[in-house]
């Protein structure tokens, strides 16, 4: 693609978008020529880290299409999808990127129409926001969250926790799980983001001003991240502990 | 990978197809600066038997080890390019395939420049996946030659019957003492009205004679282990238990009677479902002496009153049952108050006139104001609205019966976890698409047929039986069923035995086991489908979907990001 156009990459269901797209070729429905085509297998296969590396390399939208609710090829993947992506939106915003980057779609095999219409508005919408802006450290930040254990679980159990509730019959409503999900995201990507700063050896005070966070959350997230053998103490400067990351955990 | 990679890109013209919109000699000459490309060339069209050729001999004068054809659409000619790769000794999956028609020339059709720089892009995110392809191999395993039916109705007989018919053993599964299901209760069946007895009969003996049915009367399901063509069924017959080995299952359980407790002052007496009637009426009481008014209230309990769903059969068991009182007593006056009537096709339509003609009254209600059944002093009054009249009209009944919906067994839902197939919304076995597979389960081997799918008359529930007899009968025949060689596989050295994979999966494919190194997620290779919903949820990103994987799908979207100066 060329340098000051925007870039679009999809991701694309074998079975419903990809064939609705195929559908709009063979219709001959014209539309921007900004998206990239990917074809996945079914849309719940799309990974939140594969999302937010596709941003992280330059995407200025990301276009995931699945088949409409109940038609889904393998019965509850495009369900899977549907949450995976609420989850790389919210860490998406955390990273301070207009989550109306990334899009999900119902495209049927017969859409094709609808799928040409679908790429002209989204292309426009990207066109609009223009070319995507982040900070990399916080991209970063926000692919590493996705790979961790904790989010992915929630991804992937929301629905239970909605409907049969936790281990203890405790239902979730959508508003608790919500805020949940923020909690959780905010506090995953603030890790993240603390252990890429200590890359090199760093005190609670010195990371709290860099981040623009409060000392006492800081303090937590040294603790936890401590606790979990990721960062260990550098130094005792002046009566101050730096720390430093142990092992170089990256994005991909 | 220590070997090197040699891949060879093969342009399409598509005719003007492609050529006339992208500049396919610039992709050519593009494609061939790419690494580990060592042949680029464009034929008019790959897909003809030149075409194909020349991937054969350039794989075998370039020594290629990953192809790629930049064309139309894999959906139509992966197999071709795939099958082409493996004559000239290449595996199959180290193919790559980039759309460049359907998706880009004939979309893009007035931006010829863009269209190119797209169509680039794309060769060059496909060169990227296939230097990342793997070898993959397709199973197979070999299928038990023997068939398990659950339920000894009329669709589950059928179908048991048909497959003996067809030369396999079949176990056919009772939980009552006797053959027959639903059919036992009824008196006559529309349109033809021959006895139900008689028509059972013929068919219970039928099923009995053969030699290859092997009947388990009595007999509840305990547990369902394996897979297509390896499954193992657990038994509890008449209190011992026996385990059978069977290449195929058909779920063929039917359904029962919703009981109106409750509505329409149901006693089973005075107010009764139509099945009691049916019940009375074989009984020889088709006389009904005593009996002045009969009248028939539809969809009770049915399209939103309790279920949501129209049940029908009701309307032509109505109208079949209505017929028989008028044909046997033409004193007895019968009412049949209805919403809609569905009496579709030409006999049933033949049939209903039939009912009018001997004398069964019609009314319409509007389903927003249904009828009422008031009972004072032993007198039984059914306050029916009608539509075109607008008012009410009392009708004096000696007999009200309700046309109530079949609904599912309650025992369902425990098989449908044994057999790890899915209920719909309204509780009934749920099939892999209604149009397209329509007495199949998404999972392989296991089948459905009969009122367990859902309410059907007689007719359709035997050519449900046979269909899905026909269906079962494929895996049997072959004698083996091969799996997708494009799977998921665990790696046991990162997987912490979570299990939340084996919560995604559809299919039963993946489980955790205990193994020497603790609990660990493990793939039945012939069970996977390939979606990969497991790998995107792992929670150590243990699992990888073949041919999908992270890397491969990482390696597209970067390579389609970055600039073409950082690539070469």
């Amino acid at each position: 693609m060329k340098e000051g156009e925007v870039k679009i990459i999809g991701f694309l269901c074998n079975w419903c978008c990809y064939a609705g797209a195929d559908l709009a070729g063979v219709s001959r429905f014209q539309y921007p020529p900004n998206i990239r085509i990917i074809r996945v297998m079914c849309s719940g296969r799309v990974d939140p880290v594969i999302i937010l590396d596709t941003f992280l390399w330059g995407a200025d939208g990301v276009f995931i299409g699945g088949c409409h609710p109940g038609d889904c090829h393998y019965m509850q993947g495009n369900y899977y999808a549907e949450k995976k992506i609420e989850m790389a939106k919210r860490l998406l915003k955390e990273a301070g990127v207009e989550p109306e980057r990334l899009r999900l779609e119902w495209v049927s095999a017969s859409e094709g129409e609808r799928f040409a219409g679908v790429m002209r508005e989204f292309t426009e919408e990207i066109k609009e926001l223009g070319k995507i802006k982040f900070e990399k450290d916080e991209m970063e930040a926000a692919c590493i969250a996705a790979a961790d254990y904790r989010l992915r679980i929630l991804a992937t159990k929301e629905k239970e926790l909605l409907e049969e509730g936790n281990k203890y019959g405790e239902v979730f409503t959508r508003h608790e799980m919500n805020r949940l999900l923020d909690d959780m995201v905010r506090e995953e990507y603030e890790a993240k983001k603390i252990l890429l700063k200590l890359k090199k050896p760093k005190s609670v005070k010195e990371i709290a001003a860099e981040l623009n966070l409060k000392p006492n959350v800081v303090f937590r997230h040294i603790m936890d991240l401590r606790r979990y053998e990721l960062i260990e103490v550098h130094e005792i400067r002046d009566n101050t502990p730096t720390y430093v990351a142990k092992v170089e955990e990256g994005g991909e | 990978m220590t070997e090197e990679l040699r891949i060879g890109v093969f342009i399409c013209h598509c005719g003007i197809n492609i050529g006339g919109v992208v500049d396919v000699p610039a992709v050519v000459e593009y494609a061939s600066t790419l690494e580990n490309v060592v042949h680029a060339e464009r034929n008019l069209y790959t897909c003809s038997s030149d075409g194909l050729e020349s991937i054969k001999s350039a794989i075998n004068e370039y020594e290629l080890n990953r192809v790629v054809v930049a064309s139309c659409t894999p959906r139509t000619h992966e197999p071709l390019f795939r099958a082409t790769c493996e004559e000239a000794g290449l595996n199959r999956y180290l193919f790559e395939f980039v759309n460049i028609r359907d998706q880009c020339s004939w979309v893009h059709m007035h931006e010829l420049e863009k269209a190119t720089e797209k169509a680039k892009d794309l060769v060059r995110m496909g060169v990227a996946k296939a230097a990342l392809l793997e070898p993959l191999e397709e199973l197979t395993s070999e299928v038990t030659p023997s068939a398990v039916v659950i339920g000894a109705g009329i669709s589950g007989m059928t179908a048991a019957l048909s497959i003996a018919k067809n030369g396999f053993h079949v176990h056919l599964i009772e939980k009552k003492r006797e053959m027959g299901g639903m059919l036992r209760r009824l008196y006559k069946l529309y349109p033809t009205e021959e006895l139900a007895a008689e028509f059972l009969e013929q068919r219970i003996k039928a099923v009995e004679e053969h030699e290859r049915v092997e009947l388990h009367l009595s007999a509840s399901i305990k547990a369902v282990e394996g897979y297509v063509g390896k499954f193992k069924v657990i038994l509890d017959e008449n209190g011992a238990e026996k385990s059978i080995d069977t290449g195929v299952i058909i779920v063929a359980t039917g359904a029962k009677e919703f009981e109106p407790e409750g509505l329409y002052e149901y006693d089973g007496e005075k107010v009764i479902t139509q099945l009691q009637l049916e019940e009375k009426l074989k009984r020889g009481d088709s006389k009904l002496d005593g009996i002045e008014n009969v009248v028939m209230i539809q969809c009770a309990g049915a399209r939103g009153e309790v279920v949501g769903y129209c049940s029908k059969i009701c309307c032509m068991n109505a109208i079949k049952n209505a017929k028989l009182i008028k044909e046997a007593n033409p004193d007895i006056n019968v009412f049949i108050a209805h919403n809609e009537l569905q009496a579709y096709g030409e006999e049933y339509e033949l049939y209903y006139r039939d009912a009018k003609k001997a004398g069964v009254r019609f009314l319409r209600f509007p389903l927003e104001r249904r009828p009422k059944v008031i009972k004072s002093e032993g007198k039984l009054v059914v306050d029916v609205f009608h539509e075109r009249l607008q008012m009410n009209i009392p009708l004096e009944a000696d007999l009200v019966v309700l046309s109530v919906p079949l609904v599912q067994n309650p025992d369902a839902e425990k098989l449908s976890k044994m057999l790890k197939v899915p209920l719909g919304q309204d509780k009934f076995f749920f099939e892999a698409h209604v149009k397209l597979r329509p007495v199949d389960f998404a999972t392989d081997g296991i089948f459905l047929c009969g009122t367990a799918q859902g309410p059907k008359d007689i007719e359709e529930s035997i050519s449900q039986g046979y269909a899905a007899a026909s269906r079962a009968t494929i895996p049997l025949a072959k004698g083996y069923v091969s799996s997708e060689a494009i799977i998921s596989s665990v790696d046991e050295a990162i997987c912490v035995g979570c299990g939340i994979c084996e919560s995604v999966c559809p299919y039963g494919a993946v489980e955790v086991v205990e193994t020497e190194e603790g609990r660990r997620a493990k793939v039945t290779g012939v069970k996977c489908k390939g979606c990969g919903t497991c790998g995107s949820s792992c929670i150590k990103r243990a699992i990888k979907m073949h041919h999908f994987t992270d890397e491969q799908l990482i390696a597209q979207e970067r390579t389609a990001l970055v600039t073409e100066e950082v690539v070469s």
